[in-house]
C-alpha cells in the first residue's frame, strides 16, 4: 500500500494539511473534535479500496486560521473552499466524523451537486432537548478521553505527541483543536443544522457507535428523518463518539461497502 | 498610596459540608443553598460595610461581577455601584468590573458607568476585566475562541462612545451598531480612568502600557505569589521605557487587624478557613475552556515551567495553578494568602509588599468569607485609622498618580437628601 502523502492547500491564505493514501477514486474525510493529529486503521481499512483524502479544517492539526471565523456560514464556506482545494468535484464521496459530520452535512446541503454519498459518523449539529449533546469541554482533568472514545487508551494513543514532536508545542496543537471545535460548537453543538438538512438529496449512511456519551444513537434517526436523500443507519457495537477509531474494522467494513456501491 | 476597600459580596452561609457534599461553588452551585430572605440580610449588610469604609477614609470602594457564583453575589456591578454613588460622597467609586464582552451591545457599559459618573459627581473608576472562564464562557455561553476579540472590539466601542463628540457609526467585527450616541456622558473628561484587572499575561501587560491604564492584579493568594506576577509587569515597563510609578499597579490582599495578634488570629481564623475552603471549591472541570488562555500565554507557561526546577503545579492547559486547594489557616498565613495581625505588624508587612511589588493601589479585602457586619467594620475601621495613616505618605513624594478620578469639587456636587430629612424640614 501507498505511504501517506502530504501537501498544503490555501483557506483564506492559510496554509491547510491534506494527507491523502490509497489509489482509486478519491473519497473524503472530515475529522472529528481533535482533528487528525495522526492516521488510523480506519483510514487504511478505506485506503484498500480508494484515494482517501483527509484536508485539516483551520484550527486542526495541519490547518492554520481558525481565528479569522466567526460566523457559522465563514465555516462552511471555508469548508467548501478547502474541499475544492484538496480536489473534490461534484460527485464527490464524503465521509465526516463527530464536528466534520456537521460541517460535511453542511457542505452536502448547501452544495447538493458536490456530494454523491455522504457519510455521517455521530454528526454533531442537532440539539435535541431531551437528550442534549455532552459538554465535551468542561471535563475533569483525564476524563475528556473516556466521554470521546468508548476506550480512553484509544484517543489518549490518538492525540498524543508524534515522535519528535516538542511536548509543550504539541499541547498548544491540540488545544487549539479543541479551541477550533469549541470555536464551531461552542456552548451546546447546535449549529442550527435542522433547517439545512432538507437539502441533503445525497444517499446517506448514518453511523453511530452505541456507546456514545456525546450524542446518544436517538440522533441517527433524528437524522435521518431529516436528511432529503436515502438514509441508512448503522450502529456500531462495542464504539463512543468517535466510533472509527473505537472499531476500525467495523467501521472501515460498513462505510467500505455503502461508499463503493454502484 | 491609595486604599481601595474591596467587596466580593460571599454568601455567608454555605453549609459546613460544602467542600465534601457539593461539586463546586461557582456555575453549577445547587440553587437550594439560595436564601433569599438572608439574601435581603446580606446585600444590606455588605452595602452597609462599603458605605462604612467611606466614612472611615478609604479612598475607593469597589466592587465586582461575578455570575453563578456562591461567593460573589453581584452579576451587576453597577447595580450596588450606583446605590454607592448616592449613598457616599467621598470615596472613589471603583467598578472592577464589567466583562465587556457579555454585554449585547457592550454600548450598555458605556451609558451606565456614565450615569453613575454623573449621579456620583465624577467618581467612576472604570474596571474593564476579560470575564473568568467561569463567568464567560460557561455561565454566560460566550465562545472561549471569541472572547479576547470580542472584549478588546467592546472596549474600542466603549471608550469612542464616551470620548467622541459625535454621534457615530460602529461597523465592527462582532458589533453593528448604526447610531451611537449616549446620554449621559461621563463627567469626567475625557473619561473616566481605565484599570485592568489581569491575571499575569504579557499581552496585557503590553496592552495597560500602551493605552496606559492600570494594571491590577486581582489573586487571591497573596503577597508571595504576586511577587512574580508584579515583578513580571515590571521588568516588561522597564522593556517598553515606561516608568515605574507605582500607581500604574493594583494589587488584592486579604487582611485581617485586630489590637493583637493573638486576637487577630482568633478572630479572623474562621473567615479565612471559609473563604479559602468552602468559597474557592471550584469544579476543575470549568477551569480551561479551550482558546480562553491564549497561545502566547500557554507557551510562556510552559517554558516558565520547564525553567523551574520544580515546577508549580499546571493544568492540562498550560495555566498556572495558583495556589494551594483546600489550604490549612497556618498555610494561608505562611504562604501571605491572608495578612493578619496588630496594626504596627499589618503596616509593616503592607509597606514591605507595596514596595517590593511596587504597588500604588491597595485593593484590600477586609471582609472575607463569612465574616459579619460587626467584625468586617471594626477591621475596617482599625485599618482606616492605624494602618492607613503609617503608610499614607509611601510613593506621593516621587509619584503622581494620573489614573485617580478627577470628580467635580465637592461644593459644586449634589447633595442627596434623605425623604426623612427633607420631611423634617418642612
Amino acid at each position: 500500500m501507498s505511504e501517506i502523502a502530504e501537501h498544503f492547500v490555501e483557506v483564506n491564505g492559510e496554509p491547510c494539511r491534506v494527507w491523502e493514501k490509497g489509489e482509486g477514486k478519491k473519497l473524503f474525510y472530515l475529522a472529528g473534535v481533535a482533528g487528525l493529529p495522526r492516521w488510523t486503521k480506519f483510514l487504511d481499512k478505506l485506503a484498500e479500496t480508494r484515494r482517501v483524502v483527509v484536508p485539516s479544517l483551520p484550527g486542526f492539526p495541519g490547518g492554520q486560521g481558525h481565528e479569522l471565523l466567526d460566523s457559522h456560514l465563514d465555516w462552511v464556506t471555508a469548508a467548501l473552499d478547502l474541499l475544492e482545494a484538496a480536489g473534490a468535484q461534484n460527485g464527490a464521496d464524503l465521509i465526516g466524523a463527530s464536528l466534520g459530520g456537521s460541517i460535511a452535512a453542511e457542505v452536502a446541503a448547501i452544495s447538493p451537486g458536490l456530494v454523491r454519498r455522504l457519510v455521517l459518523i455521530a454528526p454533531f449539529g442537532l440539539y435535541d432537548t431531551d437528550a442534549p449533546p455532552a459538554d465535551i469541554w468542561a471535563q475533569r482533568p483525564g476524563v475528556q478521553p473516556s466521554v470521546l472514545c468508548k476506550n480512553a487508551d484509544t484517543y489518549t494513543a490518538f492525540t498524543s505527541p508524534p515522535d519528535g514532536a516538542d511536548p509543550g508545542e504539541w499541547t498548544i496543537v491540540m488545544t487549539r483543536a479543541l479551541e477550533a471545535s469549541a470555536r464551531i460548537l461552542w456552548p451546546l453543538g447546535d449549529t442550527r443544522l435542522v433547517r439545512r438538512l432538507h437539502r441533503v438529496r445525497a444517499d446517506t449512511l448514518i453511523v453511530w457507535g452505541d456507546e456514545d456519551k456525546v450524542l446518544p444513537p436517538s440522533y441517527a434517526e433524528h437524522f435521518g428523518h431529516e436528511i432529503a436523500g436515502r438514509a441508512a443507519v448503522a450502529i456500531i457495537p462495542g464504539a463512543g463518539h468517535l466510533a472509527d477509531l473505537d472499531n476500525p474494522e467495523l467501521a472501515g467494513q460498513f462505510i467500505s461497502g455503502f461508499v463503493n456501491q454502484g | 498610596m491609595k486604599f481601595c476597600w474591596f467587596h466580593l459580596m460571599p454568601y455567608t452561609l454555605l453549609p459546613d459540608n460544602f467542600r465534601e457534599k457539593y461539586p463546586s461553588v461557582w456555575v453549577d452551585i445547587p440553587r437550594e443553598l439560595f436564601d433569599p430572605a438572608a439574601a435581603n440580610r446580606m446585600y444590606n449588610d455588605f452595602m452597609d460595610e462599603l458605605e462604612f469604609a467611606d466614612a472611615q477614609g478609604f479612598d475607593a470602594i469597589c466592587v465586582n461581577e461575578h455570575h453563578s457564583n456562591g461567593y460573589g453575589l453581584m452579576p451587576s456591578p453597577n447595580l450596588i455601584a450606583s446605590s454607592l454613588a448616592r449613598r457616599t460622597s467621598n470615596a472613589a467609586i471603583c467598578i472592577m468590573g464589567n466583562s465587556l464582552a457579555l454585554y449585547n451591545p457592550p454600548t450598555r457599559v458605556a451609558e451606565e458607568m456614565a450615569m453613575i459618573d454623573c449621579i456620583s459627581g465624577g467618581r467612576v473608576i472604570a474596571g474593564f476585566p476579560v470575564g473568568t472562564p467561569w463567568d464567560t464562557s460557561y455561565c454566560y455561553g460566550m465562545n472561549p475562541s471569541q472572547l479576547r476579540a470580542r472584549y478588546r472590539e467592546a472596549h474600542d466601542l466603549v471608550v469612542q462612545a464616551w470620548t467622541r463628540d459625535d454621534t457615530f457609526a460602529f461597523n465592527g467585527r462582532f458589533n453593528q451598531q448604526r447610531y451611537i450616541n449616549i446620554w449621559p456622558q461621563p463627567l469626567q473628561k475625557p473619561r473616566p480612568p481605565i484599570w485592568i484587572p489581569g491575571g499575569g499575561s504579557v499581552e496585557t501587560w503590553q496592552w495597560c502600557a500602551e493605552m496606559d491604564y492600570v494594571y491590577a492584579y486581582l489573586s487571591y493568594f497573596g503577597y508571595q505569589l504576586g511577587r512574580k506576577t508584579m515583578h513580571g509587569f515590571w521588568g516588561e515597563m522597564d522593556k517598553l521605557g515606561k516608568d515605574r510609578n507605582p500607581y500604574r499597579a493594583a494589587f488584592l490582599q486579604f487582611v485581617g487587624v485586630a489590637e493583637t495578634r493573638a486576637e487577630a488570629l482568633k478572630l479572623y481564623r474562621e473567615p479565612a478557613e471559609y473563604f479559602f475552603n468552602r468559597c474557592l471549591h471550584v469544579d476543575p472541570k470549568y477551569a480551561s475552556p479551550p482558546g480562553y488562555v491564549t497561545e502566547a500565554t500557554m507557551r510562556a507557561n510552559i517554558v516558565s515551567m520547564a525553567q523551574q526546577a520544580t515546577g508549580t503545579a499546571r493544568d492540562g492547559r498550560g495555566r498556572p495553578q495558583q495556589g494551594l486547594q483546600n489550604p490549612s489557616f497556618e498555610d494561608m498565613l505562611d504562604k501571605g494568602y491572608v495578612i493578619i495581625g496588630s496594626p504596627d505588624e499589618v503596616a509593616d508587612k503592607l509597606r514591605e509588599v507595596a514596595i517590593d511589588l511596587n504597588v500604588g493601589h491597595l485593593m484590600l479585602l477586609l471582609q472575607f468569607g463569612n465574616m459579619g457586619k460587626d467584625l468586617t467594620n471594626e477591621n475596617s475601621r482599625l485599618f482606616a485609622q492605624r494602618v492607613a495613616p503609617q503608610l499614607r505618605d509611601l510613593f506621593d513624594d516621587q509619584w503622581e498618580d494620573r489614573w485617580w478620578p478627577k470628580p467635580l469639587p465637592t461644593q459644586l456636587r449634589a447633595t442627596p437628601v434623605s425623604p426623612v430629612v427633607a420631611r423634617a424640614a418642612e
